[in-house]
């Protein structure tokens, strides 16, 4: 507690510089997330478990449904109210941000923790200027007049690439582009200098050639302030060419982390290894994809032992009966959940 | 050379488009024409797959719904198998819409929820009745249809919501089907999916094509996909085709500098670290087909623009080497150029790092 107050005693300017490459940001423990439903209590995000770098972007991939969002929402304290995390830590910065009252995380995470989602217009409000939403955040976390929260808004809005921002500071939303709203949500995320930034399919929305734009302003700000990037995506390219490390989660559990390289390298999962063959780039035109059978199981239907058993070639009766836990694999830095993990010369699954 | 890009393509045409455009007037002051195709060539061959490629509102779309007649274009003509279905009345208007069919994106939105999978299959047999007549013919059509696509005939009673996406997105496959078309326009067929299920509805579309011979149209912002589907490839940039040729010719060499761009942007799924790219990223977004540039469409954004390129609108032009791989531009890229741009997608990549290395 006396860390929180001194930081949030600081400006966020200085929190900045004391940041350092590689310095871990955030470390979530065994985070659980249930969603109360007519149906009953549903385990939307089951013991999720990773940590995020200055300086570094950890991507969460997965497919729809698999709880990278959910998981995203409750780092941010923005869950909905029928969701409640039900276990497990939230550590920002040496503080865990679960054990906070709202007002406490306000005040604390609010200036620390950025979030960018995928959908620029109903992220937005329709009915004040961008300046205004822009401003917002200096007006509540450093107290200053709507003048001088107008004048950090153009300063904010020149800086993520906005053309013209001393006239375009009084739009409204509509009156963008949506590569220029995603820039807007971008600099509200960052006005305050957080030390973590998550993206949650911050481009997914956008064309190819506005995507690398954004892309691009992403690694350019994640560079000038340390700051630790929580991608989230369902794009493997993307993971590919923005993320250093990856956490893959299929049905509300991480299945496998560690390096992009290595695990995109050599996957140990099934699921990731069979992700990968789905990309359509690796055979000729007209050759069958190695395409997953079947669909992710629906969060009430989540089978005993391990998540992947319904859709898995490997699967023995150990698999229907233990769910395996997230073990180390090879020199440390990788974790796989698998009974059966591939190695790099496994063939078991080349020609399923 | 080639004068127009309609030359460059196949030689004996299912469905030949030339010179359409089509204008939409939107209300309110000043220019208010948004030219959203404009002199569109295009040719498919039977059985081929043609894919579309272009950021939204490049009008893509609009092309799309103005191959099965649902717009009326304002000039040029489409010709299928020698006729034009613009012409046709009663009857042989019907026939003519049987022969091609559309696929929507959506597949949440596209079905009518209140009806059962099987009703959606076989609705098209309402409209054309001469076809499976009988009772006992449509079924068994209707059973053989949804094997087809990999549904399970007792599934027919269904409705939409009870499938998955995957599921629905054949269930909108088998509804294209029911009439026998020659050409299935495919809209984003995959973009709403999940990778994994993506991968089974492109190997689905490619063993349907192999049996039945049916050409595609098929559009998609996602290069990957498309450079796995087709045999040929149309890129558009505000209501123009500014480069066609082979999916490998239009891939690996591109010529117009929006292709490569486009290219180049798109993310690689290349983690060896052995292709450093000097990644192309355009400045700015598509200018408002309200107003579209002088001359060159894409000379805002290129950075190979000059003067003429904002005066004359650039011919499609091929090099002696691929005359069937044509592109608008004044200052075509080439190999040098592509080298310092970056290599553009390049196909072998997952293989090469998922081959085991013992």
């Amino acid at each position: 507690m006396t860390t929180q107050t001194a930081r949030s005693s600081q400006t966020a300017l200085a929190s900045r510089d004391q940041l350092t490459e590689n310095e871990v940001v955030l470390t979530v423990t065994g985070l659980d997330v249930d969603i109360r439903t007519p149906k009953g209590v549903l385990r939307a995000v089951n013991n999720v478990s990773f940590e995020a770098r200055a300086g570094r972007t950890l991507a969460l991939l997965g497919e729809s449904g698999c709880g990278k969002s959910m998981t995203a929402k409750a780092v941010a304290g923005l869950l909905d109210p029928v969701a409640d995390v039900t276990g497990g830590t939230v550590v920002l910065n040496g503080t865990d941000l679960a054990a906070l009252t709202p007002k406490q995380r306000l005040k604390y995470a609010g200036p620390e923790l950025g979030i960018v989602f995928q959908d620029a217009l109903t992220a937005l409000n329709p009915v004040y200027t961008v300046g205004t939403q822009l401003g917002e955040a200096f007006r509540i976390h450093q107290g200053l007049s709507k003048k001088a929260a107008r004048v950090k808004a153009i300063e904010l809005m020149g800086h993520v690439g906005i053309p013209q921002p001393e006239t375009r500071v009084d739009s409204f939303p509509h009156q963008f582009s949506g590569g220029m709203r995603q820039r807007i949500l971008i600099a509200m995320a960052v006005a305050l200098n957080p030390r973590l930034l998550i993206a949650d399919e911050p481009t997914t929305a956008l064309d190819v050639t506005v995507q690398a734009q954004i892309m691009k302003l992403l690694r350019d700000l994640r560079t000038e302030s340390h700051m630790a990037v929580v991608l989230i995506t369902h794009d493997l390219a993307l993971v590919a060419e923005e993320a250093d490390t990856v956490a893959v989660m299929y049905a509300g559990n991480v299945v496998e982390t560690g390096p992009v390289r290595e695990v995109f390298g050599s996957p140990k999962h099934p699921y990731t290894r069979g992700l990968l063959d789905s990309v359509p780039a690796d055979v000729g035109r007209g050759a069958d994809l190695n395409s997953i059978a079947g669909s992710p199981p629906e969060l009430h239907r989540i089978p005993e032992g391990c998540v992947y058993q319904s859709r898995c070639p490997l699967v023995q009766d150990v698999c229907r009966a233990i769910r395996p836990a997230l073990e180390p694999e090879g020199d440390g830095n990788r974790t796989v959940a698998c009974h059966f993990a591939l190695t790099t010369d496994s063939k078991e699954l080349d020609n399923v | 050379m080639s004068d127009t890009i309609a030359s460059t393509l196949a030689p004996v045409p299912l469905l030949d488009v030339r010179g359409l455009t089509k204008n939409f007037h939107v209300p309110g002051r000043g220019n208010n024409v948004l030219c959203a195709l404009d002199k569109i060539d295009l040719h498919v061959g039977h059985g081929e797959t043609l894919g579309l490629v272009g950021e939204s509102g490049c009008g893509k779309s609009t092309l799309a719904r103005t191959l099965l007649m649902l717009e009326q274009p304002d000039e040029g003509s489409i010709r299928f198998e020698g006729t034009d279905p613009f012409g046709l009345k009663g009857k042989q208007l019907l026939a003519w819409r049987r022969r091609v069919q559309m696929v929507f994106q959506d597949p949440f939105a596209s079905l009518n929820a209140r009806m059962t999978a099987g009703e959606i299959i076989s609705e098209p047999w309402a409209t054309h009745t001469d076809l499976y007549p009988g009772k006992k013919a449509r079924a068994a059509r209707l059973a053989e249809l949804m094997e087809l696509v990999g549904l399970r005939p007792s599934d027919g009673g269904k409705s939409p919501q009870e499938f998955s996406g995957g599921q629905r997105q054949r269930i909108g496959i088998a509804r294209a089907l029911a009439l026998d078309p020659d050409v299935i326009v495919l809209d984003e067929p995959v973009s709403a999916l999940d990778l994994s299920v993506q991968a089974q509805v492109l190997n689905l579309l490619n063993d349907l094509q192999k049996r039945l011979g049916v050409a595609y149209i098929f559009i998609s912002h996602d290069l990957s996909v498309v450079r796995h589907v087709a045999d040929r490839v149309a890129v558009m940039y505000l209501g123009r085709i500014v480069e066609t040729g082979t999916t490998e010719q239009v891939f690996d060499r591109p010529r117009h500098p929006y292709t490569a761009a486009l290219m180049s942007a798109s993310p690689h799924l290349d983690v060896s670290g052995l292709t450093p790219r000097n990644r192309i990223v355009l400045e700015g977004e598509m200018p408002s087909p309200l107003d579209p540039p002088s001359g060159c469409r894409f000379r805002t954004r290129c950075w190979k623009a000059q003067d003429v390129c904002a005066t004359t609108p650039p011919p499609a032009s091929s090099s002696a080497a691929e005359p069937l791989h044509a592109a608008e531009c004044h200052f075509p890229m080439t190999p040098e150029d592509l080298k310092t741009a970056g290599a553009p997608i390049k196909p072998k990549n997952a293989v090469n790092l998922l081959a085991p290395t013992s």
